[in-house]
């Protein structure tokens, strides 16, 4: 078959893919130039001097700071070096997350729904959904490249010059690039749209995770992860563009494999194996929320074990931090110890908000996942058995509530265990245990939410993982500017106490708890009234 | 002419053998009934015809040209609807009518616009809202009202209601008069009977019968009911007798066809006061060929053991 013919009607599909996502592409794209372009100036106001900021650069430069956001030209701390230093890696992770999301949704989610098939049986190309698919991808990452380097750019501030800002949005639309490949070769591989979902998220997170634990140990190790290269563009100040051409490059590389997986394939099928499975339903099986545990098993224990290695990559770097401070009296100076916590122990609350926000994902998935089942018809099953609709939402949110402590737990227990083998003087294990439990009540308001919307507004379901990305950057953001207290307060996070350097108090965790049932409780009853589709 | 031409086709999923060695040849002009028990194989072999999936071996042949290299060319003359019909959710039933034909290349708007009536489809709901027939619907209008020269169906009224089954019924006989053919995979067999001019059975991958319906008529038994004077005797032992039962209407029996003849020779010795028949239907025919596929079937078929 001729080349010409493997990819026939390549535009058409192109175009019709676009106008499939006309909102959501727009969504995700103003919604990550949003956050991009509103940094700068808010650094300018808040750092206003070069002093000023000097001491910001003071407090980036430990180990902690360097895995979360990754090395940044310290020495030279101008606006723009701040931004690109605090602000494009998190960034980044965003844009390859909406490549995940956007290139599953197009690929291994359309094929096992049977969108394919229909699409194979007209005179269009083998590889043609693929390409069009990839060819959508490539324009909203050069749009996203476009809109935040002009942006930036436009923003006037003198530090922030056009080739850095234009380096600094093709970054990020390199490294959605790059995801998109990542993604379009796993919806080749496994026979899911979960399984797709799930194992390119596990090279994001693991990308991520090893560029922080190489940026603090070896940096020349550090250029195996994708994401290490971002940091390496020294956007604003060195202004390297060939790491980033290098990232466009590989992210072509993956594009052909994922070309070539396809056209050997079968459609439908993987390169992964799916063996035969049981003969009998195993007891455990035999109830609704066995039903739901088992087909949520395999993400979770994904899950629990990346939670585990999050927590134990960032307990890692306090070995380092000790030996810092030690060494640098200065720093010991400018952070006055605060009352009962130990230097390296004021570091905790900054890492738990990552810990806590990334373990709020899988609890939510496994109560959306009622939802999902729901739209692909599959509850009639059950509903039409002797099932009522509380004891089938009790147990998916029996399961998500668990989930939640399990993954914290979870997260914690690896940072403290980490930890413990690399300091001199450890952190005690209720310090760290207490300080990522403060926020499991939050996380119950988040399942509420979650639960809520699925019992009222089931097509806002969604909806659930915007509110997650926003709360992620007010904190994020407020930890770096001192937004007005009652920002913080739009996220549910925003009221648990930063312990161990703030005091636990009873009073905020007890009344998110109380917010966090009844809003599950609502949730029950708006399910157990409406319609389902 | 054929217009689909399909040699020792076998396909292999891993270690199973799906299909085993599969000819089937359609004529332009002819509707071809492709019939066969669940899993037998008829979605599969429907699937590699269009290029969807990779034949392990055997020569595909679509319009004289190969289904799996030259599928782009072969697909702007074919119309194919699936049993499970899936849409975009989001996207209304008259967006995916004119998508589909559009990617075809044909378009025949007066079509679309009589199929829509005759079909009696709301194209301006969502997908997501419709009723199975009525995805069903969708993919039926975005066959027939493109051009096409070759029809594969696949299960193509398994929602419809019986009102909707006679409208395409129409169109099959529409298109046939236009001289287009049709591959018609279904397991409505009065609408196989109806419709099809010739009729492939299929059974654990493999084809077991194929032929016209008079010529697979011939293997089929016709079901006798008759009364005579002096009671028959003897009757078992002649060639071609199955499944007597005496009742108090008279004596029942199923005749094999081409022992017919003598088997009424043979019965007008003992004086004649009525007789029934049954004609032989698909239906016997597909059974008798069902028979026994159970225990088969739990293993798999063809097993690649
Ligand atoms: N992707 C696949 N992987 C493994 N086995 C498959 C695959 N697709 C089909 N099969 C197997 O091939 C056999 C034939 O399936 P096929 O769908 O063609 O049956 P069918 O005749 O269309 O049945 P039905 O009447 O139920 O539609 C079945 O045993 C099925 O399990
Ligand atoms: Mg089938």
């Amino acid at each position: 078959m001729s080349l010409k013919n493997l990819v026939a009607k390549t535009g058409q599909l192109s175009r019709f893919i676009l106008r499939l996502d006309r909102i959501r592409i727009p969504l995700w794209l103003v919604g990550i130039s949003f956050f991009t372009l509103i940094v700068p100036p808010a650094f300018k106001e808040l750092y206003a001097s070069q002093q000023e900021r000097d001491v910001m650069a003071e407090t980036m430069q430990n180990p902690a700071m360097i895995a979360m956001v990754g090395p940044g030209d310290l020495a030279n701390y101008t606006v723009g070096a701040m931004t690109a230093h605090q602000m494009l890696l998190m960034t980044a992770v965003v844009a390859g997350l909406m490549s995940i999301l956007l290139v599953t949704r197009h690929t291994r989610a359309d094929e096992e729904d049977g969108r394919i098939e229909m699409i194979r049986s007209l005179p269009a190309g083998r590889l043609s959904y693929l390409n069009a698919t990839l060819i959508v991808s490539l324009i909203t990452c050069i749009v996203l490249a476009l809109i935040n380097g002009v942006g930036l750019y436009g923003l006037g501030i003198e530090s922030m010059d056009l080739e850095g800002s234009m380096l600094y949005g093709t970054a990020l639309g390199a490294t959605a690039l790059f995801f998109a490949g990542v993604t379009a070769i796993f919806a080749q591989l496994t026979e899911s749209s979960r399984g797709t979902i799930g194992y390119s998220l596990a090279v994001l997170l693991g990308a991520y995770l090893f560029r922080g634990i190489t940026d603090v140990s070896n940096e020349s190790l550090s250029w195996i992860s994708p994401l290490g290269w971002v940091t390496k563009a020294e956007v604003y100040s060195a202004n390297n563009w060939w790491p980033i051409v290098l990232m466009v490059g590989a992210s072509f590389v993956l594009f052909v494999v994922a070309n070539y997986l396809n056209a050997i394939r079968d459609l439908e099928r993987g390169f992964m194996p799916s063996k035969p499975g049981r003969k009998y339903a195993s007891r455990f099986l035999q109830s609704p929320m066995g039903l739901a545990l088992r087909l949520q098993k395999t993400g979770l224990i994904a899950w629990a074990v990346g939670m585990y290695i999050l927590g134990a990559s960032y307990g890692s770097v306090f070995g380092d931090m000790e030996g810092f401070f030690q060494s640098n009296e200065m720093m010991a100076q400018l952070l006055q110890e605060a009352e009962g916590a130990s230097l390296t122990e004021q570091f905790l609350p900054m890492l738990m908000v990552v810990i806590t926000l990334l373990a709020t994902v899988p609890p939510i998935m496994a109560i959306n996942k009622l939802r999902g089942e729901e739209k692909k018809g599959r509850l009639d099953h059950l509903l039409g058995r002797a099932v009522s609709r509380v004891e089938l939402m009790g147990g998916y949110l029996i399961i998500s509530i668990l989930n939640g402590f399990v993954m914290v737990s979870l997260a914690a227990i690896g940072l403290w265990s980490a930890a413990a083998a690399v300091m001199d003087d450890p952190l005690s294990f209720s310090t760290v245990y207490g300080a990522a439990m403060g926020y499991y009540p939050a996380i119950l308001v988040m399942i509420g939410v979650a639960s809520f919307i699925i019992g009222f507004v089931p097509k806002w379901t969604n909806f659930i993982w915007m509110y997650v990305l926003f709360s992620f950057f007010v904190l994020y953001l407020g930890g770096l500017f001192d937004f007005p207290e009652w920002v913080g307060k739009l996220t549910p996070y925003g009221f648990v106490p930063q312990a161990p350097i703030e005091e636990v108090t009873f009073m905020p965790l007890f009344l998110l708890s109380v917010l966090g049932v009844a809003l599950i409780f609502a949730g029950l009853a708006g399910f157990r009234r409406r319609d389902l589709e | 002419m054929s217009v689909l031409t399909v040699k020792n086709l076998t396909k292999k999923f891993g270690k199973f053998t799906a299909l085993d060695g599969v000819n089937l040849e359609v004529n332009s002009g002819e509707i071809f009934g492709f019939i066969g028990p669940n899993g037998a194989g008829k979605s599969t072999t429907i699937r590699v015809l269009l290029g969807i999936l990779k034949a392990t071996e055997g020569d595909i042949k679509v319009f004289g040209k190969d289904a799996w290299a030259d599928a782009v060319e072969i697909h702007k003359r074919v119309a194919y609807v699936p049993g499970d019909v899936n849409l975009w959710p989001n996207l209304t039933g008259g967006e995916v009518i004119d998508l589909f034909v559009k990617l075809r290349g044909s378009n025949n708007q007066s079509r679309r616009e009589e199929l829509i009536k005759k079909f009696d489809l709301d194209p301006t709901k969502k997908c997501r809202t419709y009723s199975k027939g009525n995805r069903q619907k969708v993919a039926l209008i975005a066959a027939f009202s493109s051009d096409a020269d070759l029809y594969i169906l696949d299960e193509p009224t398994s929602g419809l209601d019986p009102l909707m089954e006679n409208v395409f019924q129409e169109c099959v006989m529409d298109v046939k008069k236009q001289g287009k053919s049709v591959l018609l995979s279904s397991h409505i067999l009065s609408e196989v009977e109806k419709l099809c001019d010739k009729v492939g059975i299929i059974r654990q991958g493999k084809i077991i019968e194929t032929g016209s319906l008079s010529e697979l008529r011939h293997l089929t038994r016709t079901q006798i009911l008759v009364d005579t004077k002096q009671p028959i005797t003897g009757l078992s032992e002649l060639k071609g007798i199955h499944e007597v039962i005496e009742s108090e209407q008279g004596l029942s029996f199923q005749v094999d066809t081409e022992e017919m003849d003598e088997v009424m020779k043979y019965i007008s010795q003992f004086s004649i006061i009525k007789i029934e028949s049954a004609p032989p239907t698909l239906e016997d025919l597909f059974m008798r060929h069902y028979e026994g596929t159970e225990t088969a079937s739990d293993t798999g078929v063809g097993g690649g053991k």
